[in-house]
């Protein structure tokens, strides 16, 4: 709140992207559009690793591949969705025509990605343990948190880019995997590998730690990247 | 006049590249391992060296398209990222050829260049899927320099995260080329770098000619006819210059 009522003020970005994230959310939870889609999804796609593989149990490079490749591919549905209602019900004009910084919208968008993805992965990573996985979790959870975490950060922003890019097109629902897939897959080679040794049933390898730094590193840049240019995509 | 200094320019990129072929098979020696094979490097890497520059050359080009809004920049960054996208196939098609006759397979997935290249390439390979989604011709600028941009930036950092995976600390096989080659085909190397780059940029002059002229031409046949219709005629994933008759 301004001290001074009769002076306009831009909001603060902070409370922006909260108005934002927040509309958002309530959206989802109205009509549980994406996130439920994606848990049918995912628990679906290890079915279909499991008869397409025709293995009961998976190794930890293909138990941390698969594990990564449903997850992307879950994401892939959220992301051609997550501008939907501002392009086609005016969510984008409203935004416009507001005050506000129009890097909040990106952030907001990142976020929303980042609750969707936490979400999808409360479910799809016990699924995914209780079904094709050997060892227990147990021990590895919170390594394994921390490696999910930072490669959802690389989805969510390299999705709230794309997915601002292909929304106002004509074939926005195969532009959005086209675009986003190549870029996703650094992110992929890091979680992948940095996953692999915490499947494994003996405990072997320890979690390269340059993949996560350079993981770190790809998400920052990206996000400056989006950041940066996120403005020209939104200028009609 | 758009078409300045063409001519000369293709006839020093002609004997450039004439003087390079004839260096590369009379001239350079043979590769004591990989014998006559290996002369195709001379073509494959500074083909490669070439058209990642191109990329980025596109997104730079696109970042002055962003600060300026002239449609010319965005007609360069698009003819800039179209001569790479062939460039780019011819790289992928002689590094194939390269590795089946050093390595025995066709593609070799723990080389870690080759991998980013394919994945560049992928990348590039929906830029005029993008902008063909995209009728206003002013927001196809703005997206796909948007594109451009993030893409070009993608190249290198791309090329340093691939390096890193686990599978590819393998000892690089083609450490020794940029380091230590022998001094004639060093020469050579650096000779051809010359002319695929010369190359690059009167295939670029001439494309960016051939769009100038042809935007020209509909607007004198526009003239002719007398009428003011200023749409282009059809939906298309190229740009289209609409203010003609400045010099470039």
């Amino acid at each position: 709140m301004s001290a001074d009522p009769t002076e306009q003020r831009a909001p603060r970005t902070a409370s922006v992207v909260g108005a934002l994230l927040r509309a958002q959310l309530r959206l989802e939870l109205r009509t549980f559009e994406s996130v439920p889609a994606m848990w049918l999804f995912s628990v679906t796609a290890f079915v279909l690793f499991h008869f397409g593989l025709n293995v009961t149990q998976l190794s930890a490079n293909l138990a941390s591949g698969v594990l990564w490749v449903t997850l992307l591919l879950a994401a892939m549905l959220v992301i051609n969705r997550l501008y939907l209602a501002d392009a086609e019900q005016g969510g984008f004009d409203g935004f416009l025509l507001s005050p506000a910084d129009r890097g909040a919208l990106l952030l907001a968008k990142v976020l929303t990605l980042l609750c969707y993805l936490a979400a999808v992965e409360l479910v799809a990573v016990p699924a995914f343990a209780l079904l094709l996985l050997q060892p227990p979790l147990g021990q590895t959870l919170p390594a394994l948190l921390g490696v999910l975490a930072l490669g959802d950060l690389g989805i969510a922003v390299i999705g709230a880019l794309v997915g601002a890019l292909a929304i106002r097109t004509q074939a926005r629902d195969l532009l959005g995997p086209m675009l986003s897939l190549p870029l996703l897959v650094p992110v992929m080679l890091c979680v992948a590998g940095a996953t692999a040794p915490l499947f494994d049933p003996l405990r072997a390898g320890a979690i390269p730690l340059r993949l996560l730094v350079a993981l770190a590193l790809y998400d920052a840049v990206f996000g400056l990247i989006a950041f940066a240019l996120f403005d020209f995509l939104l200028e009609d | 006049m758009y078409g300045k200094g063409l001519r000369s320019l293709s006839l020093i990129t002609a004997a450039a590249v004439a003087l390079t072929l004839a260096a590369v098979f009379f001239w350079a020696p043979n590769d004591a391992y990989l014998g006559f094979l290996q002369k195709i490097f001379y073509v494959h890497v500074p083909l490669a060296i070439v058209t990642l520059c191109g990329f980025v050359a596109a997104g730079l080009m696109a970042i002055a398209y962003l600060r300026t809004r002239d449609e010319r920049w965005d007609m360069r960054s698009y003819v800039a990222i179209h001569l790479s996208l062939i460039f780019g196939v011819g790289v992928l098609i002689t590094g194939s050829i390269w590795a089946r006759g050093a390595w025995g397979h066709w593609w070799v997935w723990n080389e870690p260049t080759l991998v980013s290249f394919l994945l560049i390439m992928l990348l590039y390979a929906t830029y005029q899927p993008l902008r063909f989604a995209i009728e206003d011709p002013e927001r196809q600028a703005r997206y796909a320099a948007v594109f451009a941009i993030t893409a070009g930036a993608f190249v290198p950092i791309n090329f340093a995260i691939v390096r890193l995976a686990p599978a590819y600390v393998h000892p690089r096989t083609l450490s020794n080329i940029s380091g230590n080659l022998p001094g004639r085909m060093q020469v050579v190397f650096y000779l051809a770098m010359v002319s695929m780059t010369l190359l690059w940029i009167t295939l670029w002059k001439f494309e960016m000619t051939a769009k100038h002229v042809a935007a020209q031409l509909r607007q004198l046949r526009r003239l002719l006819r007398e009428d003011d219709d200023d749409a282009p005629a059809r939906r298309s994933a190229a740009p289209s210059l609409t203010q003609v008759g400045r010099a470039s």
